[in-house]
């Protein structure tokens, strides 16, 4: 084990503060619990997975932002990592997947491939993966470098850390879903 | 000693007379023509015959000219390689543009197998004999053949592209 | 979108279903893939099992057709080379130097010794990171983590060589035709010199970890196992042709790019099992590693380009000051080279085999024709007889060690 004092540990959030109590709201508690263990899914297709190998090994190494544990089920994931081209013949597969995962799911979309179709401007290449599912954070790149991935990783923290416990049970957000066709 | 491309020449000529036609040295490869009949016995020859031994095919991909004479819309290329005398060959087949059927190589070679189905799946061409000839790469439904020199390359379902921007005409995909 | 399909292993299954009803017996059908975690890359597997034995399979690809060839028609001749880092990413430089070279040939252009040189460094660090990829993977595939923390490490450094000679860490679209872009900066060729210290020890650690390991040796041995004879008739090339026991280099047999200056083995196995594919890749990194240093010991003095006008952009403050550098680099930047009417075919060693270029011009601005002979793309056709009778965990080692790149196995 590490001795050295700078570790680091998430702030507490604002509340307020007394003898023996902290008293703040549920949504900001919530928050700050699922943005600092948010699991990935790894959905990489081609060289922006590369990248991510890299962001995942001991270098760069996405631990430390609470993303220790690679999910490879979809059912136990909470951030789906979309990294690569995503062809149409490969689009439904990827569906099926965002559909299995559970509430509340956030979607990054690794690399210009999967947020615009990127230089691949093609018969066969699906242009840009919010075509078929809702995208919270998209990192451009062709390949984006790891520091980018994290970059991205830590605006999507930002974005849940902020997010209303209420939001998924929304109108707004069923008729984003229903957009989509996604029940 | 390596494997004269005259030797190559007159043993083919001999075999097969005007069956055989156009060598040419393009480069560093000896290349001709072969007729589309009879592609899988020239092959059989060269894999076989004791002095030619071109015991490996490189490559194999199809090529398409819509401009040229109907008989000769779509060309199959393949590469072998002698590789006791480290000779390569390329030859060509032509095929007729409304029918184009070709023998499959899959009986001389295991790896014809996807190399033909991808030609198969890029321009349409039908290799007769094959075990399984289906698409490869693209998706089952669809029905045009997407190397073909009139598709598109681009998704004509883009709406974020302003052609006005990229100056072309609207109706370019 | 309505147009979304069912996923295909619905339409495949029908076909294995029915080898399952004549035989009788109590069969199941696996869907590997195409998502699967163990299959890094997008490959769909559909597997006819008895138990964990496999006795049939037949394999999917195409789920990342992005269809380069067409692209490549529809590009003028520069713009290809970001397609080819996109093929085989592993080892990007390779393919970029492939690509060049069979410009050149098509244009009849010299290149300097030192261009040759150098390009020789970059397609052997390309190797070596390749190589990293696929054999630290195999050992996670296998269940050692270990050592792809270890060596991951290093292929950083790799990338900040690549970073130092052409800014980019992945997809490098490096070089031009006649040379380099610019000239190599002496901090790149610390960089290397370093590297090259630092990463024997760092190699032996791993083979150390992983190469007389009881339980990795049981992982792999008698695993996957292809004949010579199958390999060649399946169009094997490259480390797993190799560890057959068919010593078919490209580097030997068609020295390009000045390789018959330099000194080195071919790696050979000899039942062609994945422990022969890890072996034979593993001995390659310390051929490569040689290769660099004696391309570093022997560099030649010369430009790092050839000159050409025609197809090398000229310096920036030449094209401000100077009306015939200025017409070049317009010309160049609209594609506008003056390319001859012929067609060319040029093989590399890439890092998984035989990668080559038939390129087809008609004079234009584009080719008319560019087709690229992925080795990945052959080879992967063997999987399925190769892990017939085999368990299905054999399968993901197998397929690891092949080294199957999506990118390229689907164009």
């Amino acid at each position: 084990m590490s001795n050295s004092s700078d570790i680091k540990i998430v702030d507490a959030p604002e509340g307020f503060e007394g003898n023996g109590f902290f008293a703040t709201k549920l949504d900001t508690v919530v928050g700050m619990a699922r943005a600092n263990s948010l699991w990935p899914l790894p959905f990489a297709t081609s060289c922006c997975g590369i990248e991510f190998m890299a962001t995942m090994a001991s270098h760069y190494d996405v631990a430390r932002f609470g993303s220790e544990r690679m999910s490879f089920s979809p059912r136990q994931a909470d951030m789906l990592l979309v990294m690569g081209t995503i062809a149409k013949k490969m689009a439904p597969i990827l569906r099926q997947v965002y559909e299995q995962m559970a509430e509340p799911r956030w979607v990054i979309a690794v690399g210009a491939c999967a947020s615009s179709g990127g230089i691949f401007d093609t018969y066969s290449v699906l242009q840009g993966i919010d075509k078929i599912i809702p995208v919270d954070v998209y990192v451009p790149g062709c390949p984006p470098r790891p520091e980018q991935i994290l970059d991205g990783v830590m605006k999507l923290q930002d974005l849940v850390r902020s997010e209303s416990v209420r939001r998924r049970s929304s109108p707004e957000y069923q008729e984003l879903l229903a957009s989509y066709n996604i029940s | 000693m390596a494997l004269e491309t005259t030797v190559i020449q007159n043993k083919l000529s001999d075999k097969f007379g005007d069956k055989v036609t156009g060598f040419t040295q393009v480069h560093d490869i000896f290349t001709f023509e072969v007729d589309s009949a009879s592609m899988a016995e020239v092959m059989g020859f060269l894999k076989e015959d004791a002095v030619l031994r071109f015991n490996f095919l490189t490559d194999l991909c199809g090529i398409h000219y819509p401009d040229s004479e109907k008989d000769r819309q779509f060309a199959v290329v393949y590469h072998m390689h002698n590789w006791y005398d480290n000779v390569r060959i390329r030859f060509k087949c032509f095929l007729n543009g409304d029918n184009p059927e070709i023998e499959t190589a899959t009986n001389h070679f295991l790896s014809a197998n996807w190399q033909e189905r991808e030609t198969y799946d890029f321009y349409g061409i039908i290799f007769k004999g094959h075990p399984q000839l289906k698409r490869i790469l693209n998706m089952d439904e669809m029905t045009s053949f997407p190397m073909r020199k009139e598709f598109p390359l681009e998704d004509g379902g883009r709406t974020d592209k302003d052609d006005r921007f990229f100056g072309r005409t609207p109706d370019n995909c | 979108m309505s147009d979304l399909l069912l996923p295909p292993e619905h339409r495949y299954a029908e076909e294995i279903k029915k080898r399952q009803n004549e035989d009788g017996s109590e069969l199941s059908i696996l869907n590997l893939g195409p998502t699967h975690p163990a299959t890094h890359g997008i490959f769909q597997n559909i597997l006819l099992m008895d138990g964990e034995r496999i006795l049939d399979g037949e394999g999917t690809v195409g789920y990342i057709h992005r269809a380069f060839e067409k692209i490549a028609e529809n590009r003028p001749f520069y713009q290809i080379t970001p397609l080819t880092d996109r093929m085989n990413y592993c080892s990007a430089p390779i393919n970029n130097m492939g690509w060049w070279m069979t410009l050149e040939k098509a244009l009849n252009i010299e290149v300097p010794k030192r261009v040759q040189y150098l390009r020789v460094i970059i397609m052997e660090l390309a190797r070596i990171a390749d190589h990293i990829i696929c054999n630290s993977v195999l050992g996670v595939d296998t269940g050692a983590l270990t050592g792809f923390l270890y060596v991951f490490q290093y292929r950083e450094k790799i990338y900040e060589i690549y970073e130092e000679i052409c800014g980019a860490r992945l997809t490098t679209n490096m070089g031009r035709i006649g040379g380099f872009e610019r000239e190599w900066s002496p901090a790149a060729f610390k960089k290397i010199n370093d590297f090259l210290e630092e990463f024997p020890a760092i190699w032996t650690e791993f083979e150390n970890l992983l190469s007389r390991n009881r339980i990795f040796m049981d992982r792999t041995i008698d695993v996957g196992p292809i004949s010579a004879e199958k390999a060649i008739s399946y169009g094997f090339t490259g480390p797993n042709l190799r560890a057959a026991g068919v010593d078919y280099d490209i580097r030997v047999m068609q020295p390009y790019s000045s390789y018959e200056d330099f000194e080195f083995d071919i790696p050979v196995g000899k039942s062609g099992d994945t422990y022969d594919r890890f072996c034979v890749r593993n001995a390659e990194v310390w051929e490569s590693l040689s290769i660099i240093k004696q391309a570093l010991a022997k560099m030649p003095e010369g430009p790092f380009h050839a000159n050409v006008p025609d197809y090398y952009l000229p310096p920036k403050e030449d094209v401000y000051t100077n009306m015939e550098a200025l017409i070049y680099h317009f010309k160049i930047v609209m594609g506008e080279v003056p390319v001859p009417v012929t067609e060319v075919y040029h093989p590399v060693e890439g890092g998984n085999g035989e990668l080559g270029f038939y390129l087809i011009t008609d004079g234009s601005r584009t080719p008319y024709r560019l087709h690229f002979r992925r080795p990945c793309f052959i080879y992967y056709q063997a999987f399925n007889d190769m892990v017939k009778g085999q368990m299905l965990s054999d399968a993901i080692a197998t397929l690891s060690s092949l080294n199957v790149i999506a990118g390229e196995l689907d164009a």
